[in-house]
């Protein structure tokens, strides 16, 4: 009971972080209708820098700039390719998204190596005790962290300016236009925001228990993308539920490997697609989707 | 960047005749007493089209159109199916694009200022908003939130007393959005939904209203309340091009028309004249064909006539 508990707390820590990622992927998708492939090398990039930096400027001024040049990166690739190519469908953008995520990630893993880079957190290794069980610090950071970002970005966009504008042009496009809404603007800061989560998101894929930074991250990033397509490509309530499924999943699996022993090892790296395609054969659109994958 | 590639082909298509001379490019020469005249008189003139062409790719939609809405009238637009209303109002509002078109030839101008290759949002800080063909509301939106959509790109000082000034004039125009305020727009009627179109444009606080068939699929009822609310806004200072395929409804309000047929202008002159016209009568009043109908009895008859059978 104690280790299924502390799976659980675990579980819901990483999959609250799978939704930060999650998230910036459905904000992407609703601006722009993208489905954007290149969003692990965003979080990779934000990582990166997190990494060179800290020990030069600290670990909060290294976040900030991690945070800052994904969103930077992000908006870029908005600027350079996704709006000048708006006439091409979206399928073929998603299949760009490929492209800019190979040149990323290549460039990113060529510069880290084999390397293992610390985030220089300063949480590092501390364990808390609740009664019998015991947590991560670090992984309650990231619940509380995630859990207050998704928060103040779902009132955003409910309530801000900003949120119906870009609600508006993800229902309407072009009667968005005609409000005078710029949808140069608005995609371009989807891009930005989702850069910056998944930014976040990093610095959390990257601290204790993971040895930190490594090319493999970006892999880990991945798992997130089943999160958003279960959830439903197009619905923020869904990318939260599908980090949650995905992260809980993940960790319950990987927890009972032993237990699990016919599945094979690694299971629990294999679990979240599955469980993908499990909820996609019962809900083609997600489980709080309204648009199928296919549309894409 | 869209919108630089389309003023792009717009100027190549353009480039043979040289600018008119009596229309000059705007920053070209410097400002003297005669350019202010020039400027005033042109602030004046509303709305103008000028040689309009436009088209979905091959497709060629419109046909040197040339038409003007002077400040404070309404003017409308008739036609059937495919006649190329709609384009008309997506190359003032620069939408074509959407639609993966574009003006190949001619211009269009606000007050002297030019609408032609200008992004969506610059037409309507300049005070030119559409109200869609098939209303277009946001359906997954509240009713409150759609109004606040349509002041997104409002001109001027985007201050919160501007908004709730614009917000409280269109809850006296259509007070059954105030009830319905928190409500999702998908779940209203149709006529709602079209006051709620028509109540989100007036959000941005319009100069000029475009209005692409407002009284589609409503019931005579709903359709002359849309009607009266026209004449309304228009009474209350706001110029107004109206689409219409309901002849009947559209010569009643404006003061002048044009008559659109595959994407060239057919006829045009005060509303009064074309609705008493017999080829109007015919094509469009579905009336002219009965021997019995009186000659010249258009005013009178007019409440009566039928929509024009498409
Ligand atoms: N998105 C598009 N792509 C290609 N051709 C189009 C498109 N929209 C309209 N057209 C064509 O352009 C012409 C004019 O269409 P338009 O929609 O402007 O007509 P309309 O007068 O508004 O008709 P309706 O009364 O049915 O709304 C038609 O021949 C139509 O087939
Ligand atoms: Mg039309």
């Amino acid at each position: 009971m104690t280790t299924f508990l502390e799976l659980l707390v675990n579980g819901v820590s990483i999959g609250a972080v799978y939704a930060l990622i999650a998230l910036g992927f459905v904000i992407i998708f609703r601006a722009t209708e993208v489905v954007n492939f290149a969003h692990a090398s965003l979080l990779l990039a934000g990582g990166y820098v997190v990494a060179r930096l800290h020990p030069s400027i600290g670990f909060w001024a290294a976040l900030a700039a991690g945070v800052a040049a994904a969103a930077a990166v992000g908006a870029l690739v908005e600027f350079l390719i996704i709006r000048r190519a708006n006439t091409a469908s979206h399928g073929v953008l998603a299949i760009v998204t490929i492209g800019v995520d190979i040149v990323l990630t290549t460039e990113l893993t060529r510069r880290i190596g084999t390397d293992v880079l610390a985030l220089g957190d300063p949480w590092r290794d501390r364990v808390v005790r609740l009664g019998p069980v015991s947590v991560a610090e670090t992984r309650l950071v990231a619940l509380a962290v995630a859990a207050a970002l998704i928060a103040a970005f779902l009132l955003a966009f409910r309530h801000t300016g900003w949120g119906v504008a870009m609600r508006a042009t993800a229902e309407d496009a072009e009667a968005a236009a005609l409000m005078g809404v710029r949808r140069g603007r608005v995609s371009m800061g989807a891009w930005a925001v989702a850069g910056a989560l998944a930014a976040v998101a990093a610095l959390f894929l990257c601290v204790f228990p993971t040895p930190g930074l490594d090319r493999g991250t970006a892999f880990a990033a991945m798992k997130a993308f089943p999160a958003a397509i279960l959830g439903g490509l197009d619905s923020t309530t869904g990318a939260l539920a599908g980090g949650l499924v995905i992260g809980v999943t993940e960790t319950l699996v990987t927890g009972y490997q032993n237990d699990l022993a016919f599945l094979g090892r690694g299971a629990g790296d294999v679990a979240p697609f599955l469980v993908m395609v499990v909820v996609l054969l019962i809900r083609p659109a997600g489980l709080f989707g309204t648009k199928e994958p296919a549309r894409v | 960047m869209e919108a630089r590639r389309q003023e792009a082909r717009t100027d190549a298509h353009d480039s043979p005749p040289p600018a008119e001379p009596r229309d000059p490019p705007e920053p070209a020469r410097p400002a003297g007493p005669v350019r202010t005249a020039e400027a005033a008189e042109a602030a004046e003139a509303g709305l103008v089209v000028r040689d309009l062409a436009a088209g979905y790719g091959p497709v060629t939609a419109l046909r040197g159109v040339s038409l003007e809405v002077p400040r404070g009238s309404v003017v409308a637009v008739l036609g059937g199916n495919g006649a190329g209303k709609s384009t008309l109002l997506r190359a003032v509002s620069g939408t074509l694009r959407f639609h993966r078109g574009g003006i190949a030839a001619g211009e269009v101008s606000f007050g002297g200022r030019r609408l032609s290759g200008a992004d969506p949002s610059a037409v309507v800080a300049c005070g030119v908003v559409q109200v869609p063909e098939g209303r277009r509301i946001f359906a997954r939106m509240t009713v409150a939130e759609n109004l606040r959509a349509g002041a997104l790109g409002a001109r001027g000082a985007r201050g919160r007393r501007a908004a709730a000034e614009a917000r409280d004039r269109v809850l006296t125009l259509f007070p059954v959005l105030a009830e319905r305020a928190r409500q999702r727009a998908g779940l209203l009627s149709g006529g709602e939904q079209q006051m709620l179109a028509i109540g989100r444009a007036l959000m941005a606080r319009p100069v000029m209203l475009l209005l692409d068939e407002p009284t589609l699929g409503l019931a005579p009822m709903a359709a002359a309340r849309i009607a009266d609310t026209v004449r309304e806004i228009n009474a209350q200072g706001t110029t107004v091009l109206l689409v219409e395929q309901n002849a009947a409804m559209a010569l009643s309000l404006a003061r002048h028309a044009y008559v659109l047929e595959v994407g060239e202008v057919a006829l045009s002159g005060p509303a009064a004249e074309l609705a008493a016209s017999d080829e109007v009568r015919r094509r469009y009043l579905g009336i002219g064909d009965d021997p019995a109908a009186p000659a010249g009895g258009a005013p009178a008859t007019r409440p009566a006539l039928a929509r024009w059978p498409g």
